[in-house]
């Protein structure tokens, strides 16, 4: 796109789709904003009525929306921190030649295909189950009282499962970028007496940079929408302690029947992914440019 | 100090052997270039002497040391590669002082010795910027400056000027070679230019399937080349071999005339006559290629223009003190 001209027949190139994206977003967001503005209740159905913002000062004056905000961050937030460093150094141990290479790959790639529904109720049932799970069985085995993960470590238990379904993503993604790092830039440093852990600072972890910005932003986009893990594993509790904002919306619309209200968290929530999206392209879009 | 001595030294990549035994040696100061044809092991070579190879057998010494089981850094050398390989997310004050970081110079120091490569190099403008901002010659030097700020033993440099264009090269072969003369360090160079060779080296090492063909100073290369392959491969034109009665009448398995040496007459002397089946004008000289009955196609070079055309006959008269003669095996009959 070098020339006003080829700027401008890209322009009329792309009109058709984009003009189709934009409807397709339009109508919907359309929809849920005139829903957000009525008085709307499934167990009162007929007399909707417009009510103006009350929805909206129903929604974030609630006390439960504060504490699913801060459980979104800090489910958001704990989630990249260990998917990325859990990634990089996954990636740096797929990169080195070991035998079976494949395998191990396609085995650390698997949970990414695992529905989260599924995962979540392996991890559940299976995995921390107080009683019958394995974490219980190796925790009793070593003499130690087992802990009962959904009770005593709620928010961190379903950190630690979203985690778990994410890492192969960012590994994946990480190891690729890892492959195309220049064989003559390993063998510069080398002639530079460079260690290997500053190798990993100065040299490996800059060049990863671009490739952990996407990470972040794709995964960024799904874990402010986490709903199915919660669900299936503390239905948002004990209390509000595994609520975020998407199970906030669901428990506004299908436990309250309230849709004038689920609409109006539904703005709220497209909102602040927005706010996030901005602040995480401003903090580290540069990366991604050039 | 920078000699570099390699004994008995082989390299094996699995069951192919790639250099078979190299015995040489690089005298301190010196600037020794590696030529031969593709693939013959040039680059092997080189970063056997870098380290950045193990090798399978031999000794390779720097002053006097064996370093065989050396890492890269301790061996106190520093390579120039073909892509550069510029840090490209350091600037290129980083990129050059990168080494010296390593290496725990204190900063002054470092900013020091990184101005004093930058004012050599005149990279001084561009300290600031990142490798993509630079062209192809200037990343070349930001290359040359890592390696010389290190106040190596020896340089290696492997093809360096390949990714350059024909004027910059010519521009960068000099410089080259100038810094290295300044400098007084010790140089490796590998290239399959032979003009290359020829306008740099001190001592020029011909190699071909990973052995040493020859070893000389270029004067010498050109005027007393050991065997067929030598004769061969330096000099441009090629050196015309000529094999059947006519090197038997000479009491040798095959005869080598340069181009250059061989005088051209349009009177019907001379010693063989032949007839120019194309003539390649370019002003200062004109390349003859002429069909010689008993000797095939004889390329002649003379100077200036002689209005000599397609389909004429003439005669050629080889410098008789400059005909090389080679036995069965190949070798010079001296
Ligand atoms: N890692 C390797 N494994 C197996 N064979 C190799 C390896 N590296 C090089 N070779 C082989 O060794 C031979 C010499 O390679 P080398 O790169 O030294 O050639 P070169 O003289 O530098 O050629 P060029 O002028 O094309 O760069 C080649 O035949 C090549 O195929
Ligand atoms: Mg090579």
């Amino acid at each position: 796109m070098a020339t006003r001209q080829s700027t401008f027949l890209g322009r009329i190139l792309a009109a058709p789709s984009i003009l189709v994206l934009f409807l397709w977003m339009i109508v919907p967001l359309g929809m849920t904003i005139w829903f957000s503005l009525l008085r709307y209740n499934l167990l009162d159905p007929g007399n909707e009525s417009f009510i103006g913002a009350l929805n909206y000062e129903y929604f974030l004056t609630d006390p439960a929306f504060f504490t699913a905000l801060g459980n979104t961050l800090l489910l958001v937030g704990s989630v990249l921190l260990i998917t990325i460093v859990g990634g990089i150094l996954v990636a740096l141990l797929m990169d080195q030649p070991i035998f079976g290479q494949g395998v191990v790959r396609l085995f650390i790639i698997a949970p990414f295909f695992v529905m989260p529904t599924v995962s979540a109720l392996v991890w559940k049932n299976l995995l921390m189950h107080p009683v019958s799970g394995l974490f219980a069985w190796i925790a009793t085995s070593l003499g130690f009282q087992p802990v009962d993960w959904f009770s005593n470590a709620p928010l961190f238990s379903v950190i630690l499962i979203v985690a778990w379904q994410w890492l192969p993503f960012a590994a994946l993604i990480l190891l690729t970028a890892l492959q195309s790092l220049d064989g003559e830039q390993k063998e510069a440093a080398q002639m530079d007496g460079v260690g290997p852990f500053s190798f990993f600072f100065y040299i490996v972890l800059p060049h990863l940079a671009r490739a952990i910005t996407v990470v972040i932003l794709i995964e960024t986009i799904f874990l402010l929408s986490v709903f199915a893990e919660i669900f299936v594993t503390t239905g948002g509790g004990p209390g509000l302690a595994t609520t975020n904002i998407a199970f906030l919306v669901y428990a506004q619309a299908l436990l309250q029947y309230d849709v004038g209200g689920a609409s109006a968290g539904g703005i709220v929530a497209v909102v602040l992914a927005n706010i996030v999206a901005a602040f995480m392209v401003r903090l580290i879009g540069k990366n991604l440019e050039a | 100090m920078g000699s570099i001595q390699l004994k008995g030294v082989t390299k094996t990549f699995g069951n192919t052997s790639v250099i078979p035994h190299v015995d040489l040696s690089v005298e301190d100061g010196s600037f020794v270039v590696f030529v031969g044809p593709s693939g013959c092991g040039k680059s092997t070579l080189l970063r056997l002497i870098a380290g950045l190879e193990d090798t399978s057998g031999g000794e390779i010494l720097i002053d006097g040391r064996n370093v065989v089981n050396e890492g890269p850094a301790k061996r106190g050398l520093s390579m120039v590669f073909q892509s550069y390989a510029l840090y490209p997310h350091m600037s290129v004050r980083n990129n050059i002082g990168f080494g010296l970081k390593m290496a725990g110079l204190p900063k002054s120091e470092i900013a020091a010795k990184v101005e004093h490569a930058a004012g050599i190099l005149n990279l001084t403008p561009y300290l600031e910027r990142k490798p993509r901002e630079l062209s192809g010659g200037q990343r070349q030097r930001v290359a040359i400056g890592r390696a010389i700020v290190r106040e190596p033993k020896a340089f290696l440099f492997d093809e360096p000027l390949s990714n350059l264009d024909a004027a910059l090269r010519v521009q960068m072969r000099l410089e080259i070679a100038r810094l290295q003369k300044s400098l007084g360090t010790t140089a490796i160079y590998v290239t399959h230019d032979q003009v290359e060779a020829m306008t740099m080296a001190d001592k020029i090492v011909v190699l071909n399937a990973g052995r040493v063909e020859q070893v000389g100073s270029p004067i010498d290369l050109y005027e007393r080349p050991d065997n067929l392959f030598v004769a061969g491969f330096i000099g441009s034109p090629k050196m015309n071999l000529i094999e059947g009665p006519i090197a038997a009448g000479l009491g040798a398995k095959t005869i080598g005339a340069r181009p250059e040496h061989i005088t051209v007459t349009t009177d019907g002397t001379g010693t063989w006559q032949g007839t120019i089946s194309v003539a390649e004008h370019l002003g200062s000289d004109t390349f003859l290629y002429v069909d010689v009955p008993n000797a095939g196609t004889v390329t002649v070079r003379t100077q200036g223009e002689l209005g000599l055309k397609a389909g004429i006959t003439v005669g050629l008269t080889p410098d008789p003190a400059r005909i090389h003669r080679f036995d069965n095996a190949g070798k010079a009959i001296r």
